[in-house]
């Protein structure tokens, strides 16, 4: 007979093998987003078996890189075109169809905007509390996030049968995608459209920049830019970087630059290993969305600034000084 | 017309430093300055913006918590709701409610309220947890619009314009729908002292969460509150050149 401890062990593999994870993957029906590949670290974290459902109005591309990625067990793919422009409405049957055949115990994707209008919508149906913006799993029932604009942690232990979970990237470190060969299937079959929503259009700001969640580098400006104009000076910066830039919620609601610049608590949350605050405060609402950059740069004249109580190297001086100064001579 | 029903939550003031009871078993509010969520502002001023307009009859404030969730309500009712309903529930229930909780009462009232839109804020900034809004709609089976900037009236429903990470997106929603909002939707109104005398005099309904027939029992136990990890304190550079050799030294550039 097995002693107690084997058989906790025995057990406790048992359960580990019962884990089954769903990973809705994030795609702009052509390219992979990143994010997806962090959301799978995450996965791995919670163990047992890991599947990924690519669902879009075009999935070849995506479901092929995804397959190279190591330790997936199974990708499933929707292509319709009920899928246009990722909507929830369309994509809750779908997730939920393939939880009715599959049984996971956990369904995660990344926390952005897509995921987190998604998946509560999938949690809701299925009657179970979802959990958003994890940064951390300590065991496949608990796991860590943030409240008060990151500025308490909270760790919390999930009741529900089904864990209903977003995942922040910058949390976790990105699964390569290589190594792998995962073959590609079709996810269950359903009438995905909807008429209670109509996808009209989409207005993407462009940018050569590198992408703002995972530059590795970013150039961020405040309301002491004073204007849209002057946001060419961490242009030039961030060239010279090959950084990312953001910006203060006061920055775009001055309307110096669009709002999907905008790093915080309800923007976007970074942290790269460089990030270099410009004519920027520091209200606790931004350092939500920067604080576990690696280092931290800030510009600023006013040396009573909260910024500077985050900062690693702060240099009080006028920004319209020595930002040209800082350009020239790197 | 329409009869839209707007979710507010009372929260600790967004500009408190928030403190970690010693305990780790949440964080500290008793005597801490408390408002209505940010985000629920903006709801209620395009709910109340809606009516301005007469594309609302009625603007129905609701909110979930304890007594002094009333306040909240008085302040929407000032800023031009309706009547409010104060859905009880205090003590260790409110401690452990979630937005999926939230989500089924304000389900359950606007089917028994009858209305044609519920519009929340994006996300309290106390829990962060940004599902109401799309719970609320899943539960009725509504579209929801999502972290909306912008929302227009047309034939059928709405458009309305969403903030999403690569910039705006637009879309069109059937009525009945579930509005969530995005900072940039509004800039909510203050209410006039007048107002505020007036909103005394508005209706508040109180009901119970048992009433609704909504069941508040909790699905995830929290272990512990923490403060997060503190950053060591950095150094004042005194000019471009010293920064640019520490950013040498330290391999960013």
């Amino acid at each position: 007979m097995f002693s107690p401890c084997t058989r906790q062990l025995f057990f406790s593999t048992q359960l580990r093998r019962l884990q089954s994870t769903l990973i809705v993957a994030e795609h702009n029906n052509g390219v992979l987003a990143p994010v997806t590949q962090n959301a799978l670290s995450a996965a791995k974290k919670i163990g047992g078996e890991v599947s990924v459902l690519v669902a879009g109005t075009k999935c070849g591309p995506v479901a092929e890189a995804i397959s190279k990625a190591n330790g997936v067990s199974k990708i499933l793919v929707a292509e319709s075109d009920a899928f246009k422009g990722f909507t929830a409405e369309s994509l809750t049957p779908l997730i939920l169809a393939t939880q009715k055949q599959f049984n996971f115990t956990h369904i995660l994707a990344p926390a952005t905007a897509i995921g987190k209008a998604i998946l509560p919508r999938v949690a809701a149906k299925l009657d179970v509390s979802p959990i958003t913006d994890i940064i951390g799993v300590k065991d496949p029932n608990t796991f860590i996030r943030t409240i008060y604009a990151g500025n308490a942690i909270q760790t919390l232990e999930a009741k529900d049968p089904i864990k209903v979970i977003t995942v922040r990237g910058t949390a976790f470190a990105p699964e390569p995608l290589e190594g792998g060969s995962t073959t590609i299937e079709k996810a269950p079959e359903g009438d995905y459209k909807t008429d209670l929503v109509e996808w009209i259009s989409q207005e993407l700001s462009k940018s050569d920049r590198p992408e703002l969640t995972s530059a590795k580098n970013i150039v961020s400006g405040g309301r002491g830019l004073k204007s849209g104009d002057n946001f060419k000076l961490l242009y030039d910066l961030a060239d010279k970087l090959n950084a990312a830039v953001g910006a203060s919620r006061a920055a775009v609601d001055a309307g110096f630059v669009s709002n999907d610049l905008q790093i915080g608590q309800t923007g976007k949350i970074v942290a790269p290993d460089l990030y270099i605050a410009v004519g920027i405060s520091g209200a606790i609402q931004h350092l939500a969305g920067m604080k576990d950059s690696k280092t931290i740069v800030a510009i600023n004249k006013d040396p009573e600034a909260p910024i500077f109580q985050v900062s690693d190297l702060g240099l009080v001086a006028d920004l319209f000084k020595v930002v040209p100064e800082l350009t020239s001579k790197l | 017309m329409a009869r839209v029903l707007v979710g507010v939550k009372r929260v600790i003031d967004y500009a408190v430093k928030i403190r970690v009871k010693p305990d780790k078993s949440g964080v500290v509010t008793d005597g801490v300055k408390h408002s209505m969520n940010p985000f629920d502002e903006i709801a209620v001023e395009e709910a109340v913006r809606m009516k301005e307009k007469k594309l609302a009859s009625e603007v129905i404030a609701v909110s979930c918590g304890p007594a002094q969730s009333q306040e909240t309500l008085r302040t929407a009712l000032a800023m031009g709701a309706d009547r409010a309903i104060h859905v009880e529930v205090a003590g260790a229930e409110y401690e452990t409610l979630q937005p999926l909780h939230v989500a089924k009462i304000l389900a359950k009232l606007s089917q028994d309220e009858k209305a044609d839109l519920v519009i929340v804020g994006k996300q309290a900034i106390d829990d962060d947890s940004n599902q109401t809004a799309q719970m609320t709609a899943a539960f009725l089976d509504w579209p929801q619009g999502t972290f909306a900037s912008k929302v227009e009236k047309t034939d059928t429903g709405l458009q309305v314009t969403r903030e999403i990470d690569g910039g705006l997106e637009t879309i069109k929603i059937k009525l009945p729908a579930v509005l969530s909002a995005d900072l940039r939707l509004n800039e909510p109104r203050y209410a006039t002292l007048p107002n505020i005398m007036k909103a005394k005099k508005k209706p508040m309904k109180k009901v119970s969460a048992k009433n609704l027939g909504v069941d508040l029992t909790p699905r995830i136990k929290v272990i512990s509150v923490e403060d997060p990890p503190v950053r060591q304190a950095g150094s004042i550079v005194p000019d471009v050149d010293t920064l640019i050799a520490k950013l040498k030294e330290g391999g960013h550039v």
